[in-house]
């Protein structure tokens, strides 16, 4: 063994290294870190299928047309897109063929041979201009100004509704991450508190020789924080390999076009591990300044 | 009500006591009391033994001074600073001049003899550059050189003792407080510890000790502050019999 030469002492951390406590909590910190990212990742997929589909439904609108008498569907049809297309504000109308129109309401039927007696009415499809998109209202006047019966519909119906889904889906994911957030905090605190308490020892003999509360308190706060960094780091990289998954899997729409996944997305797990540590240090900080403060 | 131990009077120099205890007593929670008005003031440089019986209140009074509890009424002063008015930021300041000997060591097991020692050292930020020879030199001192880097649960009672004593004088405090330092070793140690403690006294540091080593008490010749239940009397300190 080699004799010791003071004059190359290095000090020893004031905390043990190893404590057996140490691996459970970072296992519980990786978990939450896990559901925490999948939580992020999952409001950020249906963030964008919102807005996707709200971008699809806002550029287009579909107009129902009611042929006058005398007058064929197919013609009435005809007659509205070529009104609709001279709107300002209109990129094109096209008159939906019967098939077409019809294909549309098939699916909701028993027996697709009842179509035809049905009066399926006749549809226009509007593709607006983006950066300047006509009106509901201007498109109603100039196909009441050629004396046609019909109806546009807009698809705000339809909007409103998933601009509502996507919102509460997010206020919903945003729930679910502060609940993780604060179940890491109250874990962390736990242990903390475990930790000063079968560290006491140490504590008191810090305290008596004149250590600040801030310098033991930075003991543990530094101790738990790189523990979480760790956690956070396991937990991030199992989410990022899970979403890495879904988008092999599914392709650019991820595994369901409910949920598209981009490769961007999965950049968002790297904040977890400092996100982690920081709500480790802070709560190891509150629990230890306040364990310390009990000791005289 | 005890007696003013070492006020100093007109005609003495009018030298700021370290330590000025005025009618202190302490109880823990809803027990009794432990100390009852307890006055004394303590002279920089002075050297004092503490004695009782086991729950007279030694125990309790070291820990008002070395600031680990509150009294429960009267003013203590410590270095100048009114301990009452002291503000929270300050008692750990106040804290690094004072070196204790617990009469359980209380060293830490994970670390070595050096790491031990050189706590007090490391919490005030201090470079180990500038501490290192510091800590060798004194292990060697208390006759641990060749134990520097022993884990305390592995040396002897003696050895543990002395430890304690290197890490409660490293930072060269102005005030060392030890509580039974010889209760664990044979009279030969009792007599080395003992030394050691004159000659930090020697080099100007205030000393109190506390214990049942009426031997020890009597043939040092140092003043004694006396505890009988929880009442602080100061008999004139002994003839010393013969040399320690």
């Amino acid at each position: 063994m080699t004799p010791f030469d003071p004059m190359r002492w290095r000090p020893a951390p004031f905390l043990p290294r190893n404590d057996v406590r140490d691996g459970a909590l970072m296992f519980v910190i990786a978990v939450l870190s896990f559901l925490a990212c999948l939580t992020a990742l999952g409001a950020v997929a249906s963030d964008r299928a919102a807005r996707g589909w709200t971008a699809q439904l806002a550029g287009s609108a579909t107009v129902v047309v009611h042929p006058r008498p005398g007058e064929t569907p197919d013609s009435a049809a005809a007659r509205a897109a070529e009104t609709l297309s001279s709107v300002e504000g209109v990129a094109e109308a096209v008159a939906l063929e019967k098939e077409k129109a019809e294909a549309l309401i098939a699916p909701w039927l028993d027996d697709p041979e009842v179509l035809a007696d049905l009066p399926v009415p006749r549809l226009v499809t509007v593709e607006l201009d983006r950066r300047a998109p006509a009106s509901t209202e201007a498109m109603t006047a100039a196909l009441k100004a050629r004396g046609q019966d019909a109806t546009v519909d807009d698809h705000s119906t339809w909007m409103k509704e998933i601009k509502s889904a996507a919102g509460l889906t997010r206020w919903a994911a945003f729930g679910v991450f502060l609940l993780i957030a604060m179940a890491t905090a109250a874990a962390i605190a736990f242990a903390t508190r475990a930790g000063l308490a079968a560290r006491r020892d140490i504590v008191e003999v810090l305290h008596l020789s004149g250590a600040t509360d801030g310098f033991i308190a930075r003991l543990f706060q530094v101790r738990f924080a790189r523990m979480a960094a760790l956690g956070g780091l396991a937990g991030a990289a199992g989410a990022a390999a899970f979403g890495a998954a879904l988008r092999l899997i599914g392709g650019g729409e991820g595994l369901t076009p409910v949920l598209p996944v981009a490769w961007w997305d999965l950049s968002l797990t790297l904040a977890c591990p400092i996100a982690a540590a920081g709500v480790a240090a802070l709560a190891a900080r509150q629990t230890a300044v306040a364990l310390i403060g009990e000791l005289t | 009500m005890s007696r003013n131990a070492e006020t100093p009077s007109a005609s003495e120099t009018p030298e700021e006591p370290v330590l000025r205890f005025d009618e202190v007593s302490m109880r823990y929670g809803r027990q009794p009391e432990v100390l009852t008005g307890v006055s004394f003031a303590l002279r920089p440089g002075s050297f004092h033994f503490i004695t009782g019986a086991s729950g007279a209140g030694k125990s309790s009074l070291l820990k008002l001074i070395y600031l680990a509890a509150r009294p429960s009424s009267g003013l203590i002063h410590l270095f100048g600073q009114d301990l009452s008015r002291a503000p929270a930021g300050l008692l750990p300041l106040l804290r690094r001049r004072i070196g204790v000997v617990f009469q359980d060591f209380r060293l830490l097991d994970h670390l070595t003899a050096f790491d031990n020692v050189a706590v007090p050292l490391r919490i005030t930020g201090q470079k180990p550059s500038s501490y290192r020879a510091d800590v060798a030199e004194l292990l060697g001192w208390v006759g641990l050189k060749g134990k520097m880097q022993a884990l305390p649960p592995t040396l002897a009672g003696g050895e543990k003792q002395r430890l304690a004593i290197a890490r409660a004088v490293v930072a060269r405090p102005d005030l060392l407080l030890a509580d039974e330092p010889t209760g664990n070793v044979d009279h030969q140690m009792a007599l080395r510890i003992y030394r050691l403690f004159v000659e930090l006294n020697r080099l100007g540091t205030t000393v109190v000790i506390a214990t049942h080593d009426q031997d020890l008490v009597a043939r040092s010749g140092q003043p004694v502050m006396h505890l009988e239940g929880g009442r602080l009397s100061l008999p004139a300190a002994p003839a010393p019999r013969g040399r320690l």
